[in-house]
């Protein structure tokens, strides 16, 4: 269904409700309003707490003081200073930049190979590729953890990037994306003389950032929020990615201290929310287009 | 019972070419080619799985628990190969394209064909290696008693997975992750739905609520255990303080192991949420208004309109949001449940599928009780997967 009408129910009361005067009485949809609040605040409180805890010392967290407290310079002092928050934080920008990057050529590539070129056999590498889809890393990660343990990559970024360079879901969004694209383009090129290379990167690249965007931001989120696969194959801290590393703060120094526990929870949480509350769009664009195959 | 691989054969071949015979003569040609080749098809179908492990389920001293598994192996191998290959002869005999049409432009392709190979090398070499290796060394290791490091390697047979029919606690563990994945699924999914029907409506500041409701996507399911281990702890947590406060109730929220599974359970549905509002906003968005304005004239109530007309068109929004949510309730919980209560909880009350491989492939360095018990679980996933494209693949959707 393509054709929606201009004049839809909630669009007449969206300019209703702008011209009306300014009255005292409850606005519409008041009970919309009551929920979305509602809902906002259930999924707020928990983060607004950590943010509060992460300026207290502990005595202040075990007198369920709701106020900022004062240990922030503190705790800061042990997130960064004792337990060197940011090793962690460097590994994690590198393996994530590291399998975003890779990973978003790799499938521009597969992707110009399935749109732009006719061989032999390509429904069954198709199909090879396609199959994947069904492989979750998780079911088949004991034997990973062997084959790498094999290589001697252990402790390395090899294993932290290598294994998730290649993506079936980055070449089906680029597929359908060059699909999309009118073929003449390419035509025009070849008859400029251009080599494939040349018109991916000239041609092509130029029109799908969008789409680019949406594969990076979903890349991003997974790689930055990995936990199970680095826990495995990180023994040595200073290779430690940060979703693990955060943890070593619950250890030590007597007891539990939630003060640096959550400064660094928040701190970690950052980036990945920041990413995508800026490229929402990319991402939503990133899905749809790989939900209808 | 005697079983020889002749047998095996021969029955495999039987059943495929029947099968092969079939689709042939349905298509009305060349049945003197479909039947040889069913034949060998079944009959290498019938010992895919059985002649790597020697045919041992079949072997005299074995229990019948392994003669019935062997069997379900077989089984397993002829519809493994037989399937497919009906499935591509069909196509062909009908002149079909075997990939979908739309996304193979007839102009435009570059002339020499053998440029795309280096293009697709690296992301084949990295499947294979690192997927379709790892996968067939699941399978291998399944029937294998091995350790790393010391690097000794005996062959149990099926024992991994037989002795897990038999073992109480496993099965434990089974309705443990499905109960937990059931509530993670369904509360994460019905709140979303009902948070999206407000939230996509044109409302003053809807953009902000959106943003207000949608980040959590971005936390990792390693903070969200982080941030519910703060809230929930039994000693110093704001919950069982302020309960106890208000209604004199103080739960032990993470060691006790009735309640530490819901601990997870919340946990999980909080950080879940924000990604169904999303799909469900952007679901809601692609409903026609007019459907909905004739449901209106037509008389239809708020409820009958969102029954009839929006939930039906809603179904591809749902059921992709099903999949990707039992696939976060059964592996990225793994991590929530780390940090939450680590070592699985009190009594093992919080010790999913998934956390179980973990602790006996890498904690207790027994890779083939593992990767039999991954085995169970993909098993599981796939099998989920299949029901709902059956049930939900088939509903009408009006063309949206």
């Amino acid at each position: 269904m393509s054709s929606v009408s201009p004049t839809t129910i909630h669009g007449q009361a969206g300019v209703a409700s702008r011209n009306r005067p300014l009255r005292t009485r409850l606005p519409k949809r008041w009970y919309a309003h009551l929920i979305l609040i509602g809902a906002c605040l259930l999924s707020g409180i928990p983060l607004f707490y950590a943010l509060l805890v992460s300026t207290q010392t502990n005595a202040e967290v075990f007198r369920y003081q709701f106020t900022p407290g004062s240990g922030l310079l503190e705790n800061w002092d042990v997130v960064f200073y004792e337990r060197h928050l940011h090793t962690y934080m460097i590994n994690s920008v590198i393996m994530t930049l590291g399998i975003t990057i890779i990973k978003t050529i790799f499938s521009l590539l597969s992707g110009l190979a399935f749109v732009y070129f006719r061989f032999p056999g390509k429904w069954i590498v198709f199909g090879f590729v396609l199959i994947t889809l069904m492989m979750p890393t998780e079911v088949l990660i004991i034997a990973l953890f062997r084959f790498i343990n094999d290589l001697e990559w252990q402790n390395t970024f090899l294993a932290l990037i290598v294994p998730f360079t290649a993506s079936a879901t980055g070449t089906f969004l680029f597929r359908q994306h060059f699909a999309s694209i009118p073929p003449e383009l390419s035509e025009a090129a070849q008859l400029d003389g251009a080599n494939p290379l040349q018109f991916l990167f000239r041609v092509l690249v130029p029109m799908s950032w969008n789409t680019i965007g949406a594969l990076a931001v979903v890349q991003t989120i997974y790689a930055w929020n990995m936990y199970l696969w680095p826990n495995m194959i990180i023994s040595d801290p200073s290779m430690q990615t940060i979703q693990v590393g955060i943890g070593t703060l619950r250890l030590g120094g007597g007891s539990l201290r939630f003060g640096p526990l959550m400064l660094a929870a928040v701190i970690v949480s950052l980036p990945p929310v920041i990413v995508f509350i800026l490229l929402q769009k990319q991402f939503m664009s990133g899905f749809t287009l790989t939900r209808d195959k | 019972m005697i079983v020889s691989p002749v047998i095996l054969l021969l029955v495999g071949a039987v059943i495929g070419a029947a099968a092969l015979g079939y689709v042939f003569r349905r298509a009305g040609r060349w049945l003197l080619l479909g039947l040889p080749l069913g034949a060998v098809a079944g009959g290498f179908g019938a010992i895919l799985f059985v002649a790597p492990l020697g045919y041992c389920t079949f072997e005299t001293e074995r229990e019948q628990l392994d003669a019935i598994f062997g069997f379900l192996l077989v089984a397993a191998g002829i519809a493994l190969v037989v399937l497919p290959i009906s499935w591509v002869a069909g196509r062909l005999l009908r002149h079909e394209s075997l990939v979908s049409t739309t996304s193979q432009p007839t102009q435009g392709t570059f002339k020499h064909w053998w440029i795309a190979l280096p293009l697709l090398v690296p992301t084949l070499t990295i499947l294979a290696l690192f997927l379709y290796y790892p996968s067939a060394e699941t399978l291998r290791l399944s029937t294998m008693l091995s350790r790393l490091g010391a690097r000794r390697e005996v062959s149990v047979c099926v024992d991994n997975f037989t002795r897990l029919v038999e073992d109480p606690e496993y099965l434990d563990i089974i309705g443990r992750t499905l109960y937990m994945s059931f509530f993670i699924v369904v509360l994460s999914m019905g709140l979303s739905l009902l948070i999206a029907t407000m939230a996509y409506l044109p409302l003053r500041g809807a953009s902000i609520y959106r943003i207000l409701l949608v980040w959590p996507y971005a936390m990792s399911p390693a903070v969200a255990g982080i941030i519910f281990l703060l809230m929930f702890n039994p000693s110093g947590g704001m919950v069982n303080y302020l309960s106890g406060n208000w209604f004199g109730i103080k739960l032990g929220w993470l060691n006790d192991p009735k309640v530490a599974p819901w601990t997870i359970i919340l946990a999980s549905v909080w950080k879940s949420m924000g990604f169904n509002i999303l799909f469900y906003i952007a679901g809601l968005q692609n409903v026609p208004k007019d459907l909905i304005e004739a449901g209106a004239i037509d008389g239809a109530g708020v409820v009958r309109r969102f029954w009839h007309i929006v939930w039906p068109l809603l179904s591809p929004t749902t059921f992709f949001l099903i999949v990707t949510n039992v696939t976060y309730a059964f592996f990225e919980t793994y991590a929530t449940i780390d940090y939450l209560t680590p070592g699985g909880g009190p009594l093992q009350s919080t010790t999913t599928m998934m956390y179980r491989v973990i602790q006996l492939g890498v904690y207790n360095n027994d890779m083939g009780k593992a990767a039999a018990q991954s085995i169970v679980l993909f098993m599981m996933v796939i099998g989920l997967t299949l029901v709902l494209f059956r049930t939900g693949g088939r509903q009408v959707t009006y063309g949206v």
